[in-house]
């Protein structure tokens, strides 16, 4: 093999290399990093053709709207609940700390955390997104049957 | 009829850039010296046209003009006019334009500072620019128009921009992430300019540089201060969510940085050349990637903006176009490419090429795990999410190595090196790093992990073996004036650059490491402690805006019960949205950051409060911004001054 040819191949396997290891790291902290996303019905008629329940202990991602009414915070503490609803059964979510600006009753949110009963979960983080039209892409799915939906230009109706 | 003006103004701007498109490379094409002596007045003029039209924007939207849809969904009449003038790019179609503004000025100015470039490459360049101009303005006017209107049933008072948008880092942070966006489209079209001319000299890469720092300062400066904006304004105290729309941005500044240590290789020493096109291609794809991400709404995102997919298709198709040709092109005239020069395995050639697939691996880690989600979800496997655990277990990984040879790589000399001397040096440099990264730590906290000192002693590392090879390199000179005046701006930059991420990487750590939150309900009176910190409650007090009210929470704090500050954080209720907003209150400091959000009313007089305690935060934004200066003082190079009358015109 000429000096050339050799470096060339010096530099190929350097990028198969590095493109490799990129994508055997990716594959190995995705295992532990991909948290699911259920609807309220999902989690509790399971997700899937195989009606798949998540097991105690899950991390998972749950989104939905605030039933309105549900809100029930403690007046001392930070502990906060509230029960999230798609189409079908209610879910209840327990969290401590301030909800964000954008969380209301009636609103889509967005809440990871650990399953701790067949319909509790218990959030570690609650996101609502920062516009005040915001129904999370997946909850609009579940709910109307839409898979995107255009903005509406509807200022008239408003004013 | 004022703003059907803006509106043709761009649709003489686009005509502008089509004939800057076809004039000027079916003049290279075919060697009419007339047809490439058009560039740069076209380019002039549809910059003039474009700014012209955004001008009209602004106008319209300072005037409260509702009966345009844009402005009545951006802007309200209560709103200051600083954040009127900033609501012409806080929504879609306005970005877009903004967009425009950024592409026509870098072509005018690649038009106008270009004088001694050969014909032909000059042409060329700015005939690409203009391809890129025509995509946009189609995009524009076809499906993206600002000046559209809302006939004959308009609102009287708009909808106000996005409160979270009402902030002064949000004035300047979209026109410095564009500046830099579009500023590798100037890289780009270099790239594309010398493959269609077939001669990938240094010439070429010496003439891309200086465009491809700048626009790369500007991109780091953009990123820099999203950042410090979701920090001050997001009310989390988070800085980084490595959320899609983050990534989107991430990429292309990752591979800029390859692009230009790889431009900095195929310019001194002729080596690299095919890859650093391909670079320059990769950069600019990933810019127009980005858009597509943010503006399609196929990525769940916490915040994507105004989502629709027919504009989406069209980033898509644009973007499939610019990649597919691009690679194409290069596919047929990367054989034609040979290097010049040879060098050996220890040699600053394969530091840089090391450093260049640290940083490609990096940029595959975010794309793939921004990607993943929604190939996952298209395959009709369901939704997940591949949150912040991912990408801070994979960088936590990469930084090692590439933090290393950071420190490393600046030593090694073109060509060849002697191991044993280089050896000896680093181990010196690593006894030192020990010492000192050791005397912080201990000294400053109680507790330290094992990975916390890893980490610190990384950026301890640069740092000592950045300023070591400075003293190196100025003490070979007879004085160190003289030594200090020998080293070029370029080298300046490195120095920057690296020490900049040495501070980055420093604060990512320290911070993710020591900084405490706690969230307390307190009474006027009453106190809670963080850290040595004291706080104590004042009560609140009501709050009148100029198109908001709300409630602000007064603290005092006090640190062995000497007064340190007042903080005052408010909880804004803005009148036109009925939107809640946090404004937290910050006390900044060197080494920390005392941050505190007013939360909600918990009934008869407490309130919820959320204390953060945030040690080396801003080091974090001052490494941003040492790293950005890094990319424009190279401007400021004697060798990319433009030189007088030393055009040669050859067609």
């Amino acid at each position: 093999m000429n000096p050339r040819r050799k470096k060339r191949l010096f530099a190929v396997v350097a990028v198969i290399f590095g493109i490799g290891s990129a994508v055997g790291l990716t594959l190995y902290a995705l295992q532990e990093n991909i948290n699911l996303f259920y609807t309220p019905s999902e989690l509790i008629e399971g997700k899937g053709p195989e009606k798949e329940l998540p097991y105690i202990g899950q991390k998972l991602r749950i989104g939905g709207m605030v039933v309105p009414g549900s809100v029930d915070r403690v007046e001392t503490s930070l502990d906060v609940t509230f029960k999230l609803i798609d189409t079908g059964p209610m879910v209840t979510i327990k969290y401590h700390g301030i909800l964000p600006d954008l969380f209301r009753e009636g609103q889509g949110i967005v809440a990871q955390g650990t399953l701790v009963e067949p319909n509790v979960i218990e959030a570690f983080e609650v996101l609502a997104k920062h516009d005040e039209e915001y129904m999370p892409a997946e909850i609009a799915e579940a709910v109307k049957g839409i898979k995107h939906e255009k903005p509406k230009y509807n200022l008239n109706s408003e004013n | 009829m004022i703003p059907e003006i803006g509106y043709f103004s761009l649709v003489l701007a686009m005509g502008l850039s089509l004939l800057l498109c076809i004039f000027p490379l079916w003049g290279a094409y075919t060697g009419n010296l007339r047809l490439m002596r058009t560039a740069p007045s076209l380019a002039v003029g549809q910059c003039l046209l474009v700014l012209f039209s955004f001008g009209v924007l602004i106008y319209i939207t300072l005037t409260d003009d509702f009966t345009v849809a844009y402005v009545a969904h951006h802007s309200s009449s209560t709103l200051p006019w600083y954040y009127k003038v900033t609501s012409t790019w806080g929504g879609h179609e306005g970005a877009i334009l903004l967009w425009l503004v950024m592409q026509a000025s870098w072509t005018a100015l690649v038009a106008m500072m270009s004088k001694s470039l050969p014909w032909v490459l000059r042409a060329r360049v700015l005939g690409v620019l203009g391809f890129l101009g025509v995509g946009f303005m189609l995009y524009t006017l076809w499906m993206s128009s600002p000046f559209e209107r809302l006939l004959p049933y308009y609102p009287v008072e708009g909808r106000d921009l996005n409160p979270l948008l009402q902030d002064p880092g949000m004035i300047i942070h979209p026109p410095l992430l564009y500046m830099g966006y579009v500023g590798l489209s100037v890289s780009f079209s270099f790239a594309i300019a010398a493959l269609l001319t077939g001669k990938l000299d240094n010439t070429w890469a010496k003439w891309s540089r200086p465009w491809t720092m700048a626009a790369w300062g500007f991109l780091t400066l953009g990123i820099t201060i999203g950042s410090w904006w979701a920090y001050a304004e997001l009310g989390w105290g988070g800085w980084w969510f490595w959320d899609p729309v983050e990534n989107a941005s991430l990429m292309p500044w990752l591979v800029a940085t390859a692009l230009l240590h790889s431009l900095a290789i195929t310019e001194k020493r002729g080596v690299f050349k095919s890859w650093t096109v391909l670079l320059a291609i990769a950069a600019f794809s990933l810019c127009l990637l980005g858009t597509f991400i943010v503006r399609s709404g196929i990525i769940v995102s916490v915040h994507a903006f105004a989502t629709d997919p027919d504009r989406g298709l069209f980033i898509l198709s644009f973007l499939a176009l610019v990649v597919g040709g691009s690679l194409a092109l290069y596919g047929l005239r990367v054989s034609q490419v040979y290097s010049e020069g040879r060098y050996k395995l220890v040699s600053r050639e394969v530091g840089l090429w090391v450093n260049n697939i640290f940083l490609v691996v990096a940029t595959l880690i975010v794309l793939l795990g921004t990607l993943l989600p929604m190939i996952h979800k298209e395959l009709g496997l369901g939704s997940i999410s591949i949150g912040v655990p991912f990408f801070n277990q994979m960088f936590a990984i990469l930084i090692v190595p590439f933090a290393i040879l950071m420190g490393m790589a600046p030593m090694l000399r073109w060509k060849q090196n002697k191991l044993p001397p280089l050896a000896k040096k680093w181990a010196g440099i690593f006894v030192a790093t020990i010492v000192i990264t050791s005397a912080w730590l201990f000294s400053s906290f109680d507790e330290i992990s094992t990975l916390t000192y890893l980490a610190t002693a990384l950026a301890v590392w640069i740092c000592i073996a950045t300023v070591v090879d400075l003293v190196e390199k100025v003490s070979v000179h007879p004085s160190t004036a003289q030594g200090l005046k020998r080293l070029g701006m370029s080298y300046w930059a490195m120095v920057l650059g690296h020490v900049g991420i040495a501070f980055v990487i420093a604060s990512v750590t320290l911070t993710s490491a020591y900084s405490v939150e706690r969230s307390v309900v307190m009474k006027k009176g009453e106190t809670a402690t963080l850290n040595d910190y004291e706080y104590r409650f004042e009560g609140v007090n009501e709050i009148r805006g100029p198109n908001y009210g709300g409630h602000a929470g007064e603290v005092t704090v006090f640190k062995d019960g000497e007064y340190v500050t007042l903080l005052h954080a408010e909880k804004r209720l803005y009148d036109v949205g009925m939107q809640f907003m946090t404004e937290a209150a910050i006390d900044d400091g060197f080494f920390r950051d005392l941050y505190l959000a007013l939360g909600e009313s918990m009934g008869n007089g407490a309130w919820s409060l959320r204390i953060y305690h945030k040690p080396y935060v801003r080091w974090m934004w001052l490494g941003g911004i040492l790293i950005s200066v890094a990319g424009f003082i190279v401007l400021a190079d004697k060798r990319y001054r433009r030189r007088k009358q030393t055009s040669v015109e050859h067609a």
